[in-house]
């Protein structure tokens, strides 16, 4: 996985609670076995018209977040299907973090496993964030992972929690599995034992 | 010693190691596995030269893409070839199939406990959201992305921050009508679809514990539109008698050790969970999702709301939201919602005792001239003995169409979709927009509610009807 960098960029407001999945990447784009190419059906049915066109007022076609990539979401983003072809899509697409008041569990889990960076901020910061990428022209939010902490150029800046480990693994890029098969000889013995058990 | 929950005696069973300020390494003894969250893991093992660790711990099955008509004619070449690749990775890396061929096919959630390769005290994991429903046995079971499930595959273990534990009392004996279905709809609309979010629920209480391991299913099943981790039920006679004469437990030697060993994980006397919350099954009625996620949900007595009452903007814009895509108008009763189609089926509700009772409501009438009908059974097992006991019959007869085993109009990733704009009672689990495709309006219901329904082509009080539903 790429190590994390630093994130500059005005956020896009989508103000939507409980999206879920199947929003993010319908089904009809699920059948492929890549990980790669879905940022092209990123929310197909809330970007795009029946015949393909697309729909000028939704938020992620305002030409003003044509090169976001930070998404700011409502409540419980993620909710629904655990298909991590929501994290790709969003990742394909261009987001590299989400904020939010709040993320589905497996959601959450996923993003950090694709170098997606999932802030929690409180519901008076999330509504100043949606307010300023709204209205302020030129409107730019920092997110720095390594001091956690996410800052505008209006003086707003906010220090969010993040699980240390985590932090650890999306800075330096690591490999999940590499970092199990260090357990290796804790992992034979605990499948001995389970099997003396069984 | 400390009591505990049934949730901590399996996450202590399953620590392969720990280690202050990271998650643990939690040990994984089933890994279930279907065509569409894993032919990119597979291809990670390939990428990076590794192989499965445990494929005797592995099963497969194909589900989501499968055809309920014709089912060995795939006629989307995309769906074909994901089929094609599971049959491939299982072929390449050792892992037992359920295929298409297999009269034991059928979806993942339906075939592990009809298998019994779902036993209590495991920890289960799949790459889908509802694999919660394996928690019915007094398991530890929840769902994983596809990182995970490579990540499974190659070591069969997972690293897991431990999850709050959450408490979910449900006591008094149902109304008749009132099914599973319903309680746990009601739970969810209490809740909400984030109430449960990082928590392992444990639904106890004698409306939980007088349950048949069916509706058990039902109910952790849609932990997840809850938002939990994982949902659970400590395993005691019925969780045994419905194993014990299961294909793969049927034999084995060691079977009184199990049980009794199985007897000993329900929660302590006195053991504490982070959060806690009662209902009362007797207060509950049948209930209908009018909305577009799983918390939008009210009695069938009841009207659609109405988004002026409410006052917090979010949730004001959320129905509001809602209502414009389910084309209803607030204050709208429940019982004047007019259907175009009836869906029975899902890894929620497409079991032999679901169909069962449906049936009864169906016997001997007619569907609806505006409505489309059909049943889909959960896996080719249950249809082989729905058949048996003519319930195909009924069903077909009274008007229905009558299919092999799938995901089908669940999520429509087969040809089973609805057209924009029709609006369907749906045994599923997932109402979201264009879940059951694109433009479709999803109203999630019990079976019986459903089949009720399709006979009066709009929703209609089940408790009205004079049927003995028996334990159901
Ligand atoms: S029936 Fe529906 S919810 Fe269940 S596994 Fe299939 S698609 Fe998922």
């Amino acid at each position: 996985m790429d190590k994390f960098q630093n994130v500059s960029s005005c956020p896009t407001p989508l103000d939507c609670a409980n999206v879920d999945t199947d929003q993010i990447i319908p089904k009809q784009f699920l059948k492929r076995i890549e990980k790669t190419g879905f940022g092209e059906f990123l929310f197909y049915d809330w970007r795009f018209n029946d015949n393909g066109s697309i729909k000028k007022d939704f938020i992620l076609n305002q030409e003003k977040f044509t090169k976001s990539e930070i998404l700011l979401a409502r409540d419980n983003f993620g909710c629904g299907s655990s298909r991590e072809h929501a994290p790709w899509a969003l990742k394909d697409y261009g987001f590299r973090v989400i904020i939010s008041t709040s993320f589905a569990d497996i959601f959450y889990n996923n993003c950090f496993k694709n170098g997606i960076l999932p802030i929690v901020v409180s519901n008076e910061s999330l509504q100043y964030l949606f307010h300023s990428s709204y209205e302020i022209d030129n409107y730019l939010l920092d997110v720095n992972l390594k001091e956690s902490t996410i800052k505008d150029n209006n003086n707003f800046s906010y220090g969010f929690e993040i699980d240390e480990f985590r932090k650890k693994c999306l800075l330096e890029g690591l490999d999940d599995i590499a970092l199990t098969l260090v357990h290796s000889k804790e992992l034979d013995q605990f499948e001995k034992k389970l099997k003396s058990i069984k | 010693m400390k009591p505990k929950t049934l949730f901590e005696k399996i996450w202590g069973n399953h620590v392969v190691y720990e280690e202050e300020g990271k998650p643990t390494l939690l040990y994984v003894e089933l890994h279930l596995v279907h065509e569409v969250t894993s032919p990119q893991a597979f291809e990670g093992l390939r990428e990076s030269k590794r192989n499965v660790r445990r494929a005797d711990l592995t099963f497969a099955t194909m589900d989501h893409n499968v055809p309920t008509i014709n089912r060995n004619t795939i006629d989307d070449p995309v769906s074909a070839q994901q089929i094609k690749t599971l049959r491939d990775n299982c072929s390449e890396f050792g892992i037992e199939l359920f295929d298409l061929s297999s009269p034991y096919q059928g979806i993942v959630h339906v075939i592990g406990p009809e298998q019994g390769l779902t036993r209590p005290g495991m920890t289960i994991v799949c790459g889908d959201s509802h694999t919660s429903t394996h928690g019915a046995f007094g398991s530890l079971a929840f769902g994983i992305g596809t990182s995970e499930v490579e990540h499974v595959l190659a070591t069969q273990c997972l690293w897991q921050n431990k999850p709050k534990t959450f408490e979910v009392k449900v006591n008094g004996v149902r109304p008749r009508g009132v099914t599973a279905k319903d309680i746990i709809l009601s739970i969810i609309g209490k809740i909400g679809t984030a109430g449960a979010t990082g928590t392992v629920v444990e639904y106890r209480g004698d409306t939980i514990s007088s349950l048949s391991m069916e509706q058990r299913m039902t109910i952790c099943n849609m932990s997840i539109e809850a938002g939990a981790r994982a949902g659970m039920i400590g395993p005691d006679q019925i969780t045994f008698d419905y194993l014990k004469d299961k294909p793969r437990i049927k034999d084995l030697e060691n079977l009184d050790d199990l049980f009794s060993t199985w007897s000993k994980l329900s929660t302590d006397e006195g053991a504490e969970f982070d959060k806690s919350i009662t209902l009362d099954a007797t207060k509950v009625a049948p209930q209908v999702s009018w909305g577009t996620s799983p918390g939008m949900v009210t009695g069938i007595t009841d009207s659609i709301p109405n988004p002026k009452n409410e006052e917090d903007p979010v949730k004001r814009k959320s129905i509001e939201d809602a209502l414009a895509y389910m084309d209803l108008e607030p204050d709208t009763q429940i019982q004047d919602i007019k259907l175009d189609t009836v869906f029975i089926g899902s890894c929620t509700n497409s079991r032999v005792e679901d169909l069962i009772a449906a049936s009864k409501v169906v016997k001997g009438k007619r569907v609806s001239s505006n409505i489309n009908a059909i049943v889909v059974p959960g896996s080719q097992l249950v249809k082989y003995e729905a058949e048996k006991l003519g319930l195909d019959k009924i069903f077909k007869e009274a008007g229905f169409d009558w299919r092999d085993s799938g995901c089908s109009m669940c999520l429509g990733m087969n040809p089973d979709q609805l057209s924009p704009g029709e609006r369907c009672a749906s045994t599923s689990n997932r109402n979201f927009e264009g879940r059951q495709g694109k433009g479709g309006r999803t109203h999630l219901v019990s079976p019986i509610m459903a089949a009720a329904a399709a006979i009066n082509g709009r929703f209609v009080d089940i408790r009205s009807y004079d049927i003995d539903f028996g334990e159901y």
